[in-house]
């Protein structure tokens, strides 16, 4: 077998094994470029499995030489590629980054572990995304979610342990609930793997167990996904994490949280029973849209920007969550877009927050004052990936909201589009302030402020040209999410 | 502790031989009752009487907290090894069948003994780390 084959195992086990191998090397200024260099090699196996899915369609890996559904398989399709995409390219754009935000944002006992536990949070995530089976993703989003923990404790600020705490609690919550919806399951159908699971429920419509299962999996997920009203981790979380881990964390950490609800709404227990005799729509919709207006509204008053972008992603969690309830082609597109969508918008926010507390050691409004000056480039990006937010043409955010509104529409759902758009606009005031702030107001004669320095500057170009690409070509993006919606059975 | 006699004594009698049951249940576990992780907990438990009978910072002395931060991860190391050896012998990842050319059964025989020391070793680091962590903060 040649190596291309075994891409699928390599895409976990190669941060696995890099995540020790970083504990060892005891010095943070040596385990960063190893741990670059794991990111990159991860990022590279995606993109060759996006092409492997494009090219050849589903691709089984079986562990361990085991067939399903007895072994653990690996099931890649291009629902899981995009998400992996996006996983392993986050830490591959945000990790060369780190090495300096981590010296002012991590207390210095931490330093040591970081790599490593990032490592291992990367590695959780990718292996919830990757896995056929349904144990093996609790597992791996007990992996994620414990480096999570760890990640956001990190944080120099003392209230970042309290907010990790409140993390792990809810945290928990949320992966009990998924892990007993996974065993109620595992009792009515005898087997872990999803797509024999999905082959046995469709025989045990109306069993109260299996609706129970449903129920658990969906307010687990919600947790996880930190959907309203089940948000109240995530601010803090966000908030006192250090800056960079915030921009992992969201880009990627609510998405995978995002694909277990998709992968269980429409693949294991099927849009039919999800719809038809659970009616989810009636809880995602409502909730979701629920969420946009109070995630933007609170987002408003925010005083420090992390907090502000936390509550902003409230609001985009709801999108998603209202994208999913829609259960049509385009909404389910609109679901995975503005998954992906927001993670480039979003990463590329919190990056500008961290060069901005890279240099002026916080990233409240008054602190602001007179940026647009003194870091053109990063204001500069600012405003594109705040844009992107809003959803204005030719960015990300506004391939996602189109989608969505045509779901809506598609659905016969048309006060759900008005409301989307009111949402929305609701997003153009929280960017403003910021936008206002910086470029109208004269910067302290008193504080010397340049341009944050390449190593940060880069990623966060990166990202905020990515929001531009993705907004004209949107090929890969919609491409790639219409193929996994045919993949999941909704059909246009 | 240590100024009790009797504690002092049996304590120090009895760990050996807790290491070596500890051993003994890591070799025996795909015989019998055992495996990795209760070795290890075993394993920790030495440690953790060590320290409760003669103090902590002794105890750190024995078993620093570098060499424990190895342990950890070497045991983790030791598990994905065993996967990209498989990897590299031809079949899939953690495919112990692959690991011997000639008698597969042989084959899945040393790999699980090599992924549950593995997981014996980091077990073993991590509750000792755990226990050290936390006794460390209670006696400043």
């Amino acid at each position: 077998m040649s190596i291309v084959e075994h891409l699928p195992a390599l895409q976990v086990a190669v941060p696995l094994i890099a995540a020790p191998l970083c504990a060892m090397m005891l010095r943070p200024s040596i385990a960063w470029p190893f741990a670059v260099l794991a990111s990159w090699i991860t990022f590279a196996i995606s993109v060759a499995l996006m092409d492997q899915v494009l090219s050849h369609g589903t691709i089984t890996y079986n562990m361990g030489g085991w067939s399903p559904p007895w072994g653990i398989s690996y099931v890649i399709d291009p629902l899981n590629a995009l998400l992996l995409l996006l996983v392993s390219g986050m830490a591959a754009i945000i990790m060369p980054g780190v090495r300096l935000g981590i010296g002012v944002e991590v207390t210095f006992r931490a330093q040591r572990l970081f790599f490593t536990v990032a490592l291992l949070s990367l590695t959780g995530m990718l292996g919830i995304v990757i896995t056929g089976d349904a144990f093996n993703l609790y597992v791996f989003l007990e992996i994620s979610s414990l480096s999570s923990y760890a990640l956001v404790a990190m944080g120099s600020d003392r209230r970042a342990s309290k907010a990790a705490f409140n993390y792990l609690i809810q945290g928990t919550i949320g992966a009990t609930f998924i892990l007993i919806g996974i065993g109620l399951v595992y009792m009515m159908t005898g087997t872990l793997n999803m797509a024999d699971m999905a082959n046995r429920l469709t025989d045990l419509h109306g069993s109260a167990t299996v609706q129970a299962a449903f129920a658990f999996i969906l307010v687990g997920a919600g947790i996880k996904f930190a959907m309203f009203p089940a948000h109240a981790w995530m601010p803090n979380a966000y908030t006192y994490a250090p800056s960079l881990v915030s921009a992992f964390f969201g880009a990627t950490a609510t998405k995978v949280g995002a694909y277990i609800l998709i992968r269980f709404i429409y693949d294991v227990f099927g849009a039919e029973f999800a719809f038809d005799e659970m009616h989810v729509g009636w809880v995602l919709i409502p909730l979701g849209l629920a969420g946009a207006f109070v995630g933007s509204l609170v987002a408003i008053w925010q005083d420090d920007l992390k907090r502000m972008l936390a509550y902003s992603s409230v609001a985009q969690i709801g999108y998603v969550a209202a994208a999913i309830g829609l259960g049509n082609h385009d909404g389910l597109i609109a679901a995975i877009v503005h998954v992906f969508n927001h993670g480039l918008m979003k990463g590329a926010l919190f990056l500008v927050t961290a060069c901005v507390i890279l240099r002026l050691g916080r990233a409240d409004m008054t602190s602001f004052r007179g940026l647009g000056k003194r870091m053109p480039v990063t204001m500069g990006c600012f405003v594109v990936a705040g844009l992107s937010m809003i959803g204005v043409p030719f960015t990300v955010g506004f391939i996602s909201k189109w989608y969505l509104i045509l779901g809506a529409l598609d659905a016969d759902m048309w006060p759900v589009a008005v409301l989307i758009v009111m949402s929305s606009l609701l997003s153009i005031i929280y960017i403003w302030r910021v936008v206002e702030v910086a470029y109208f107001n004269d910067p302290p004669d008193d504080v010397k402020v340049t341009e944050a320095p390449a190593m940060l500057l880069v990623p966060t170009l990166i990202l905020t040209v990515l929001c531009i690409a993705f907004g004209v070509a949107t090929k890969i993006t919609v491409g790639v999410a219409g193929l996994a919606a045919n993949s999941l059975g909704v059909y246009p | 502790m240590s100024e009790h006699l009797i504690v002092r004594v049996v304590s120090k009698m009895l760990i050996p031989f807790i290491l070596l049951f500890a051993l003994y249940v890591q070799m025996h576990g795909d015989y019998g009752p055992g495996g990795g992780f209760q070795a290890g907990v075993i394993f920790a438990t030495a440690f953790i009487i060590y320290a409760i009978v003669f103090g902590v910072k002794r105890a750190i002395r024995v078993m620093p907290l570098t060499v424990l931060t190895a342990m950890v991860s070497l045991g983790l190391v030791l598990y994905a090894m065993v996967g990209f050896v498989s990897l590299a012998a031809g079949g899939t990842f953690l495919d112990y069948g692959a690991l011997d050319s000639h008698d597969p059964v042989h084959g899945q025989h040393l790999g699980i003994i090599i992924i549950e020391l593995g997981v014996g070793i980091t077990v073993a680091g991590v509750l000792t780390a755990i226990f050290f962590t936390f006794a460390e903060r209670w006696q400043k």
